[in-house]
């Protein structure tokens, strides 16, 4: 734990997310971007990870993150994602969805686009008619956003007006939103029911609906397997998370019990699966790990990830179906750790990318671990 | 150095601006809004809990030492405060020249109330502490001693004697040695002097941490080195070169030598450790007081009264850590510095014997001060959380009554605030948050969410009242709303009568649907039969039954149709006085049809019963 750096940032953290690496990176991450929440003055704001080994601005050895860059926003930040190597797209408890701009030859942010009444209540009585907008997700240029309001808006970057929106999508608050395929996109809701919608088709009713067996128990968070798109996993209020086959049955392959409180995030590593990261109000962040020889660390990771050297290496070892989908509990050994030693309040965001994590909690602080798996 | 509470104070605002007509927004505890001091705040909540945490069951030694790093942690925040105050006054942001000191003013205090209370120095290594406190915060002479040691020959320099005295008043022995070596090499006369002078300094006796010598040996031996040092300067070795004679008179704890050098040490409480340096360096804890008196006078001498600062250092020095408290909190505006020493103390057990009259223990009166103090802040709130629990006495009822009063403008702070109910089983607060919630919810139109709101609480008379509302809709409609949530309510079907009607109502509607008559029919009458529907609704119910009893296929046996019959009657029998019903047209050509229909299908399966055996 030694290479976790941790920084206090007097705001509350709501979300935290690393810019995307240039297709042929070799370097890690180094640039994640933050948002806040339930301040009078919400920020988002750039970092930089800072150097290993360097002695950076203050002479920090570990390169503690420091602040490039960061600009106002109005309401809590609700979601966040990177459009792009310059475009980030946030999602306001107002209901708006703002592109951001970050000027990297000045090291400024600007809002670039904003689509004030993405998500609304139609009540004249509620404050100002809006209702958060809880989920956004992109596909340059196609931005999909879900909101309190059980609306589900499908936005262009370049277009002034969305291109679709599914009004009364849901009767409850959809809490977050995937892409499935390019074409498909899921949802999860506050009555535990997962959806999957294809917006090729006119009609607005989902194209299937999987929920779970039991209580309804919401469920906040969402991921999709990166390389096997039949797997998703999401987790629930009560802490659960679900792993999912989309091709058969409409009710979860396993549920693990993971977390004592709402779970907020989950996240398949992007370049190795096998790696699931959960976070969650108990102030604990997990780290799953089925890969099934798991003294062989896979040292590929630290050069970004190649994952063609990867597969050579492992399907010596792994059976076709993935480890996240068998129940047999002999065969596979899965791996769980808390990175967190000592937990108070909530983690409400994690992002992965190659090596790196970033996570920002309740108790106004943004750690970087930046060799996960060495 | 600490500056009166009523220049943070709203009113005194008001006091400035009298004929302009402004609204002030009056906030309960200003600092909390100083953006640098959140990172104190959060920083010392994760402190706190660890303390809380951390096991009672060491004793001794470990439990001491685990004590003394708590304390070092949080001097360490109040330092890295600093820092970041002093960044921030670089760039010019904020009221920030005003805290610096006030933080170094809080960090001294600490790092005093460390040394005698949390650590309880003994005497010897009491010294040490008290010479690393001295030279910690005493930082006036810095850029002096910066600028002679980088000069090009120190001994040129016009306050090279000043530096050098600074060393020795600070028991900073090699240091002073070093410069002083400078001057031998760069005077050669002065030779011999030098050599006698940096031979006493070498051989002073300091106390040592480890368990080396015990104090009748250092006594014993300072003994012998303060008479050496006596003769020295009786016999007039030092006589050519005043600034040596001082340096000497010093080492022999010349009170008034050391007077003289006022403006070096600029504090009295450098001049008590100077003078305990010099004269008693076995000084025993308890003794401290004395000297600490003696020392303010004879440093102070009665030209200017004692500061705040300066009485709350007595206090502690006299071992009265009520009064330091007490004092701290009179002076400084916030309640957290009090607040978390005096919790560290508390688990000293230091201040187990003291009780207010008014009921809670100290520690616990300040801590709920703090914490209500930090539930007046947008953003802060969740850290008071964990303060009043560790608030035995009163920290429930406060955080019942707090935690209500926190506005809830998305779900997701919603859900934060239901957990932290739920956790320490607040049901009233739960059932108020999710009422509230689900009130919202209803309004806006959203249904599913106000269920998902009612199943959390476990409240089946919302749940009834939503009910209510998708089946107002269904008569207005003549068509379900949100199908996406009425055809998966699973279990949370049972929470509410009224609920599990809904369910099997739409239930009966997709049976028909499929064209799954017979089952249609039953779930039909159960639902009349077994009082799952409400009153209001069996009209509509038996209407829904007139296509099943116009159907082509006998659906209804005969028991079933005396029991739609039955229905029928006990509906129509309720109303007698009913001029409206009565007189509505529509009302009474359906039941005249219901009759009908009822009367047909009877014909119709008393036949077909009769006809076939068994069927």
């Amino acid at each position: 734990m030694e290479d976790v750096s941790a920084k206090f940032v007097s705001q509350k953290i709501s979300r935290t997310r690393w810019r995307p690496l240039p297709a042929a990176a070799l370097q890690p991450p180094d640039v994640f971007a933050t948002g806040s929440w339930d301040n009078e003055d919400n920020r988002i704001s750039i970092w930089s990870a800072g150097d290993l080994g360097n002695a950076g601005l203050n002479g920090e050895y570990h390169g503690e993150p420091h602040l490039l860059c960061d600009i106002q926003h109005n309401g809590d930040v609700m979601d966040m994602q990177f459009l792009d190597q310059e475009r980030i797209v946030v999602a306001s408890s107002t209901g708006t969805v703002t592109i951001f701009r970050h000027h990297q030859n000045n090291q400024t942010l600007s809002a670039d686009h904003r689509w004030a009444k993405a998500h609304y209540h139609v009540d004249q009585d509620t404050s100002c008619g809006g209702a958060a907008c809880t989920g956004v997700v992109c596909n340059n240029p196609e931005i999909v956003t879900v909101g309190e309001d059980g609306r589900i808006n499908l936005f262009r970057a370049d277009q002034k007006d969305a291109v679709r929106t599914i009004d009364n999508a849901d009767s409850s608050t959809l809490h977050a939103v995937t892409f499935l395929r390019t074409t498909e996109i899921l949802t999860v809701n506050s009555i535990g029911q997962l959806k999957i919608w294809d917006l090729r088709q006119q009609r607005n009713e989902p194209s299937q609906i999987f929920s779970l067996a039991g209580d309804r128990v919401p469920l906040h968070c969402v991921d999709r397997h990166p390389n096997q798109q039949h797997i998703v996993a999401t987790g629930g209020q009560d802490g659960m998370l679900s792993i999912w086959d989309i091709r058969q049955g409409t009710m979860p392959v396993s549920l693990l019990n993971a977390h004592e409180a709402e779970m907020w995030e989950v996240h398949f590593h992007p370049s190795d699966p096998d790696h699931l990261f959960t976070c969650s109000e108990d102030g604990s962040l997990w780290h799953w790990d089925t890969s099934t020889n798991v003294s062989e660390k896979p040292s590929f990771l630290h050069q970004g990830g190649r994952s063609t050297a990867y597969l050579s290496h492992s399907t010596m070892n792994q059976s076709v179906v993935s480890a996240w989908l068998s129940n047999d509990p002999t065969k596979d050994r899965m791996e769980i750790t808390n990175l967190i030693p000592n937990q108070t309040l909530s983690v409400n965001s994690l992002d992965v990318l190659g090596p790196c994590l970033v996570y920002g909690t309740d108790a106004e602080a943004i750690y970087v671990n930046r060799q996960l798996f060495a | 150095l600490c500056f009166p509470c009523c220049t943070h104070s709203p009113y005194s605002q008001a006091f400035l601006t009298p004929s302009s007509s402004r609204v002030f927004v009056v906030r309960r505890d200003q600092d909390i809004y100083i953006h640098t001091l959140r990172k104190l705040f959060n920083e010392s909540h994760g402190i706190f809990m660890g303390l809380q945490r951390s096991e009672e069951e060491l004793a001794g030694k470990s439990r001491k030492a685990q004590l003394v790093q708590v304390s070092k942690n949080y001097r360490s925040v109040i330092r890295a405060c600093m820092e970041d105050m002093h960044q921030a006054a670089a760039l010019k942001l904020g009221p920030a020249f005003l805290q610096v000191s006030i933080l170094s003013a809080m960090e001294l205090i600490w790092n005093l109330c460390e040394i005698l209370f949390v650590e309880a120095a003994t005497a010897g290594p009491l010294l040490l502490r008290l010479l690393d406190w001295v030279r910690l915060h005493v930082c006036d002479v810095d850029s002096m001693v910066r600028e002679v040691l980088s000069s090009e020959s120190p001994s040129k320099h016009k306050l090279f004697w000043n530096v050098v005295d600074v060393f020795v008043l600070q028991g900073r022995m090699d240091e002073a040695r070093h410069l002083l070596s400078k001057e031998a090499s760069a005077n050669p006369a002065s030779m011999n002097m030098y050599k006698i002078l940096d031979d006493l300094m070498k051989k002073m006796p300091v106390p040592s941490l480890g368990n080396t010598q015990t104090l009748t040996e250092l006594e014993l031996k300072w003994q012998h080195w303060h008479e050496e040092c006596q003769r020295y300067l009786q016999d007039g070795t030092f006589a050519s070169n005043p600034h040596m004679e001082s340096i000497c008179k010093i080492l022999l704890g010349d009170e008034d030598a050391i007077l003289e050098k006022k403006e070096l040490m600029t504090t009295w409480y450098h001049f008590l450790v100077t003078r305990l340096l010099y004269s008693h360096p076995t000084v025993k804890p308890m003794e401290l007081r004395f000297y600490a008196q003696s020392s303010m006078d004879l440093f102070l001498g009665g030209e200017s009264s004692p500061e705040p600062l300066d009485l709350i250092l007595m206090a502690a020095f006299e071992f009265e850590m009520h009064q330091v408290i007490k004092e701290c909190s009179i002076v400084l505006s916030n309640w957290w510095f009090v607040a978390h020493l005096t919790d560290l103390l508390d688990h000293c057990k230091l201040l187990q014997s003291h009780n207010l009259y008014f009921g809670s223990n100290m520690r616990e009166f300040l801590l709920l001060e703090y914490a209500s103090g930090l539930f007046s802040h947008h953003s802060l709130w969740q850290l008071g959380v964990d303060y009043f629990d560790h608030c035995p006495q009163f920290g429930r009822v406060y955080l019942e009554l707090h935690i209500e009063r926190v506005p809830l403008s998305t779900e997701q702070k919603a859900l934060k605030v239901l957990r932290i109910c739920e956790q320490r089983q607040m049901h009233e607060q739960v059932r108020s948050i999710c009422k509230i919630m689900a009130m919202k919810a209803l309004r806006n139109n959203r249904l599913g969410s106000a269920l998902s709101w009612s199943i959390r609480a476990k409240d089946a008379a919302f749940a009834t009242l939503i009910s209510d509302r998708f089946l107002k809709d269904y008569c207005e409609k003549g068509c379900f709303s949100d199908l996406d949530l009425i055809d998966n309510l699973g279990p949370s079907m049972l929470l509410s009568d009224r609920l599990t009607f809904l369910g099997k109502y739409r239930e009966f509607h997709r049976l028909y649907g499929e064209k799954r008559f017979a089952e249609a029919a039953r779930l039909l009458l159960t639902l009349m039969t077994a009082h799952i529907a409400p009153c209001s609704f069996w009209m509509t119910l038996l209407t829904d039954a007139l296509p099943l009893l116009e159907q082509k296929e006998v659906i209804f046996s005969a028991e079933q149709t005396y029991e739609l019959m039955r229905c029928l009657e006990d509906l129509t029998a309720g109303n007698p006085d009913k001029q409206k019903f009565q007189d509505d047209d529509v009302e009474t050509t359906k039941v005249e049809m219901l009759r009908l229909a009822l009367a047909r299908n009877l014909a119709r399966v008393i036949v077909k019963e009769g006809t076939v055996e068994g069927s």
